[in-house]
């Protein structure tokens, strides 16, 4: 009797869709043995607003806001994406001067979305400061965004064939002036956390994912780079003449959740330099390249993929010759990362399953689109 | 012996503390007190639309084009007008935003060839009905008017 009182059994924990560690509305079934985790299962789709189909009813001009409300964290990226594709498929590149600008703001918005990271991690392991501070410099990356094309969140900043609006006056200045006044920030989130011993506790050695596996889950972006593998699209496959800048490709050793957190404070240093070198640089001339008002791609699919915050974004574009696209298919980084969630939650304790989560950098409406 | 003594005095949470400190200071406040204080948003700010009016006759800007209502993303402009016998040109009757399905992207605004529709800086955009938030001719021509909640 006594010992069948004793006995554990299985508990299946049900965390989310309303848990607010887990980034949005992600479900995670845990299946608990005492503290330890034997098995994870994630429910998606909370989220779903069938994004990839209301493409196939808009014009190709008509699709390009929707795609900032995927990563929405980081719209401009997604924008880039959406547009080189596009661009990709009628055959028409976008001018010099639009493309330095691109780099700008698409770098400005890594910074963005990688303080949003580091502030809801940080919250999430138990450090309240962090996301005080992250958001408040966040804040002049968005006021840069609502001064350049209106909107701070859902930007919708770049057009089909390059940019709708001219840089405004004043535009280098205040990104010079973010960037030399961003760099102490960066070193004060460090002395925060990067030393903090309750910070190392909770993440050196936790949610390991090593090469190997990262490659046979397809996982990319700052997860892949922290397991040591250089791989960044920037430098792999250039984009939006990124083979002009100067840039390192931070790397990890331990493939674990510190690992991860240097990598991206590291990456917002290499942004910050590349974002130097395009402000310094950007060449004078047209913005917009020519493209009819009314587009009708020829027949034929495409694939463009860049670098966003949380890893590879790719577009996977049919077109059968009509006005909208027969097929667009999105690759977000997130719902790839996710997949590798079970092997790196399997035998940690309950606590380190939300910082796994925060690790991954994950943003909903990506994974359910 | 130095890891331990950095153990005991607990150098490593002092050094965030430290940090934490330094921005006490009144000058790092961010907080803006709203309703009191308007945020001053960016000249080109893509908030509640706006059909400009000829300054100078009172008449409308638009041509009634239609091409913002092409252009729109969401369908939710529409556009009448009627032939004017004299003038051969179209003259607009009713002209109907509906805000509560807007995403401000602003292709209305780039489409329009006479810069009649424009994306104003006003975001306060509540309403009390569903209804409220169709906007017609009249609202858009009369242009946002900001509430003031102080005196």
């Amino acid at each position: 009797m006594a010992q069948t009182f004793l006995d554990s059994n299985e508990l299946v924990l049900n965390m989310g869709p309303q848990h607010p560690s887990t980034h949005g509305v992600l479900r995670v079934i845990l299946k608990l043995d005492g503290e330890k985790v034997t098995g994870t299962e994630c429910v998606i789709g909370y989220l779903h607003r069938g994004v990839e189909k209301i493409a196939e009813n808009r014009t190709y001009q008509m699709f390009a806001p929707y795609v900032d409300r995927m990563d929405y964290i980081a719209a401009v990226s997604n924008g880039l994406g959406y547009v080189l594709a596009v661009e990709r498929l009628i055959g028409v590149e976008a001018p010099p001067r639009a493309q330095a600008a691109r780099v700008i703001l698409t770098e400005l918005n890594r910074i963005a979305s990688h303080l949003f990271w580091l502030g809801t991690h940080a919250l999430d392991i138990g450090a309240i400061t962090p996301l005080f501070y992250t958001l408040r410099e966040r804040e002049e990356v968005l006021k840069i965004f609502e001064n350049y094309c209106g909107a701070r969140l859902t930007t919708h900043a770049f057009r089909i064939g390059g940019l709708q609006y001219e840089l405004y006056e004043g535009f280098e200045a205040e990104v010079t002036s973010f960037c030399d006044w961003f760099i102490p920030k960066i070193d004060e989130y460090e002395e925060l956390l990067t030393n903090n011993r309750i910070w190392k506790e909770r993440l050196v050695g936790v949610g390991i994912l090593n090469a190997t596996d990262c490659r046979r889950y397809g996982v990319t972006g700052p997860v892949l780079r922290a397991a040591g593998v250089k791989w960044d699209l920037r430098k792999a496959q250039p984009y939006s003449g990124y083979d002009q800048y100067d840039f390192e490709i931070p790397v990890g050793t331990n493939a674990d959740t510190y690992d991860r957190y240097l990598v991206r404070m590291e990456e917002m240093r290499q942004s910050l330099r590349i974002i130097r070198q395009a402000v310094a640089a950007i060449p004078a001339g047209p913005i917009m390249a020519k493209v009819p008002k009314v587009l009708k791609p020829p027949v034929g699919e495409v694939y463009v993929s860049i670098e966003a915050p949380k890893g590879e974004l790719g577009y996977f574009i049919v077109s059968d010759g009509t006005l909208n696209p027969y097929r667009v298919r999105v690759r977000p980084p997130s719902l790839i990362n996710l997949q590798a969630l079970d092997q790196m939650v399997k035998g940690a304790l309950v606590a380190d399953v939300v910082a796994i989560i925060g690790t991954l950098d994950i943003v909903l409406g990506e994974i359910d689109r | 012996m130095i890891r331990l003594l950095k153990k005991i005095l607990l150098l490593d949470l002092l050094q965030g503390l430290w940090v934490t400190f330094r921005n006490q200071h009144p000058k790092h406040i961010y907080t803006e007190q709203y309703p009191i204080e308007r945020p001053k948003v960016a000249e080109r700010f893509r908030g509640a639309p706006r059909l400009n009016i000829n300054p100078d006759n009172g008449e409308t800007l638009c041509i009634s084009c239609d091409l913002c209502a092409i252009a729109c993303p969401e369908n939710l402009i529409v556009v009448t007008s009627v032939r004017n016998p004299v003038t051969k040109r179209k003259d607009l009757t009713t002209f109907v935003y509906d805000t509560s399905r807007c995403m401000f992207c602003g292709l209305c605004e780039d489409a329009c060839p006479v810069d009649a529709l424009e994306l104003t800086q006003d975001f306060e955009l509540a309403s009390y009905t569903r209804e409220g938030l169709i906007w017609d001719r009249q609202t858009l021509e009369e242009g946002p008017k900001p509430t003031r909640y102080t005196s």
